[in-house]
């Protein structure tokens, strides 16, 4: 009876997750083959498509790109896990020992307002300080008596943008998960150091840090296990889709993504997703497993 | 909820007296240097903001010559009028953001507070199973195209408002916040109290544990509603159809291309005044329009948010 209720209950959620969820999953074999669309819908064209091995993985390996959005991805993504990590503990530290405590909450709530915004949004930002004739940086250029930069075609500067922005848009929201994990470091702890004369600096060292090591730990593993994935918006609106910075601005997403829509290579971009889906879970299961092995009790699952 | 406690233990043990500096704290040497660096990126995030207003109101000619600015030559309302006078898509654009956010959003609390209290509790014998139906959706992916081809083969939502809606209505993030929140907010004593009066699990789930979870039910609410209006993924891969726009896209659209907004607003717009248009100013002032919702309600939006990140990531 209970169950029936509980069932009941699950039921839509749990339809969703089968249409939306594990139907591409199995859609996945789709790599596998040669896909052709059949008039008779999804299935037919699955099953009628014919199977070709691993050619389609064959010939996004063959080709340069797989190397480029694959290290591209990877170095982006542990630019941003570590970097974000040092500045939202760091900001969260600074912000908890601010004197004005109104003045910290004001702080974040400036700092909150870049999450809140999509990219496209601060695509046009981005916009206003690149655009060549107009932008504020070739302005200060042109003052300063040098050449304006085709900011959009010159690929050297975009690693740094990229991870700034995204460094940029999310410190808000990190800051806030390690502000209130300090929070609830009982005080009786600084009490007793600072009695032992621990100054501030050997306070933060010697208790709250080790005392968010098991947060930043998770939170870590977790974003490890989205190393293979990127924030499209960043990689796609921001760079405006400008075909001169694929070197440095194409990833993965954004290269399935343009594998759909433009070359309309199903098979291929299939491929890709599935090699994105898969090493993304195998780094995952890594890391939880590494973690497992150094502290038991810090593995997530 | 320890830390709440906690703080008020400290509020109280500082606040009585005069301005007795608490003696572990910071210099006032290192708090005006910590001051001025975060303020300094503070100012950074919410600088290009006002920064996107300013050139908004700014004279297109002046703009053409002195580039974008921060202190304009000369100020114009030129942008906001020519919006007013053929922003028929903008319009257009804003209702369909509006109409999938609050259909999105109903339809996601649904889903989410229904899965997410079913797992929550410990006699339903199936729990495990929908839980890992759930987690191992953020484990792996079936990617990006076999889901396109589900949506346009399958369920044949291309250029519909549902291909907006129904591909982001659940996540198992969503349901992890909530179900953490029904487990350390709803206490079992209750519900075996209803249930020993003779309500349903259905009733204790509608007329108790709902009530009770309104704070989480805000947090997904907002997670959610701020998700749809931001949204622009499934419409630059559905969305055809220049009726069925949301304003992100739009702005999208319009980033390389004006005549977007001309070919699809007023008819009485012709070739002369399309070459004098405001251009830049008129993209400017659409952002700033597309932002300032979410501008305006976001210091109440953060208070939710700052909770419901609390409470998503604790462990249990």
């Amino acid at each position: 009876m209970k169950n029936r209720a509980f069932l009941l209950l699950v039921l839509p959620g749990a339809a969703w997750f089968i249409i939306f969820a594990y139907l591409p999953m199995f859609g996945t074999i789709i790599a596998f083959k040669d896909f052709r669309i059949h008039p008779g819908g999804f299935f037919e064209s699955v099953f009628k498509s014919e199977w070709v091995g691993f050619k389609n993985f064959e010939f996004l390996f063959s080709t340069d790109d797989a190397y480029i959005i694959t290290r591209n991805t990877i170095l982006y993504n542990v630019g941003l896990i570590f970097l974000g990590l040092i500045l939202a503990v760091t900001l969260a530290i600074i912000m908890n020992e601010l004197l004005n405590k109104r003045l910290a909450k004001f702080y974040q709530t400036a700092m909150f307002m870049p999450y809140f915004l999509s990219w496209v949004i601060i695509s046009y930002f981005v916009f206003s300080f690149l655009n060549v004739e107009k932008g504020v940086f070739n302005q200060i250029l042109v003052l300063f008596g040098e050449d304006p930069v085709s900011w959009y075609s010159e690929t050297k500067f975009w690693p740094y943008f990229l991870i700034f922005l995204g460094l940029w848009k999310n410190a808000g929201y990190g800051s806030v998960v390690y502000l209130a994990a300090i929070a609830g470091i009982d005080r009786s702890y600084y009490e007793a150091a600072m009695i032992d004369g621990a100054t501030k600096w050997n306070q933060i060292k010697y208790i709250t840090l080790p005392m968010l090591k098991p947060l930043m730990i998770i939170l870590t593993v977790l974003a490890l296990g989205g190393i293979f994935r990127s924030d499209f918006g960043l990689f796609y609106q921001v760079p405006r889709d400008s075909g001169a910075l694929y070197p440095v601005t194409n990833v993965i997403d954004t290269f399935v993504y343009r594998g759909l829509t433009i070359m309309g290579d199903t098979g291929m971009s299939t491929a890709t997703g599935l090699y994105q889906s898969v090493v993304g879970l195998i780094l995952v299961l890594l890391a939880n497993y590494a973690v497992r092995k150094i502290e038991k009790d810090y593995a997530v699952f | 909820m320890n830390n709440l406690s906690e703080s008020m233990e400290r509020t109280l043990i500082h606040s009585p007296g005069k301005k007795s500096r608490d003696i572990n704290a910071i210099s006032p040497l290192w708090n005006f240097i910590f001051n001025v660096g975060i303020c300094l990126f503070a100012l950074s995030c919410i600088f290009p903001f006002i920064f996107i207003i300013i050139i908004s109101f700014t004279d297109e000619k002046s703009l053409a010559i002195n580039g974008f600015s921060i202190l304009p030559k000369v100020l114009s309302l030129d942008a906001y009028r020519f919006l007013m006078r053929s922003g028929e898509q903008m319009a257009q654009s804003l209702g369909v953001t509006l109409l999938v956010t609050v259909i999105g959003t109903v339809l996601t609390l649904y889903l989410v507070s229904t899965y997410a209290y079913a797992i929550s509790r410990k006699n339903f014998d199936q729990r495990g199973f929908f839980s890992f139906l759930a987690f191992f959706t953020m484990l792996f992916s079936g990617g990006l195209v076999p889901s396109y081809i589900v949506v346009t083969q399958v369920l044949h939502l291309r250029d519909t408002l549902w291909a907006l809606i129904l591909p982001s209505i659940l996540n198992a993030f969503y349901i992890i916040v909530m179900r953490t929140f029904f487990t350390t907010t709803v206490p079992d004593a209750i519900i075996e109290s209803a249930k020993i009066d003779g309500a349903t699990e259905f009733g204790i789930y509608t007329r108790i544990v709902l009530p009770i979870s309104l704070p989480g039910i805000a947090t997904i609410g907002l997670f959610s509603t701020l998700g749809f209006w931001n949204d622009w993924f499934n419409a630059l891969l559905y969305i055809d159809n220049p009726n069925l726009i949301p304003l992100q896209t739009l702005l999208i659209r319009i980033q390389n291309n004006m005549d977007f907004i001309v070919q699809n607003s007023s008819k009485v717009v012709s070739y002369d005044i399309a070459a004098t248009l405001p251009t830049e100013t008129v993209r400017m002032a659409m952002v700033v329009l597309a932002t300032l919702p979410i501008a305006l309600a976001y210091p109440f939006f953060q208070k939710y948010f700052i909770q419901g990140l609390t409470i998503g990531s604790v462990k249990e």
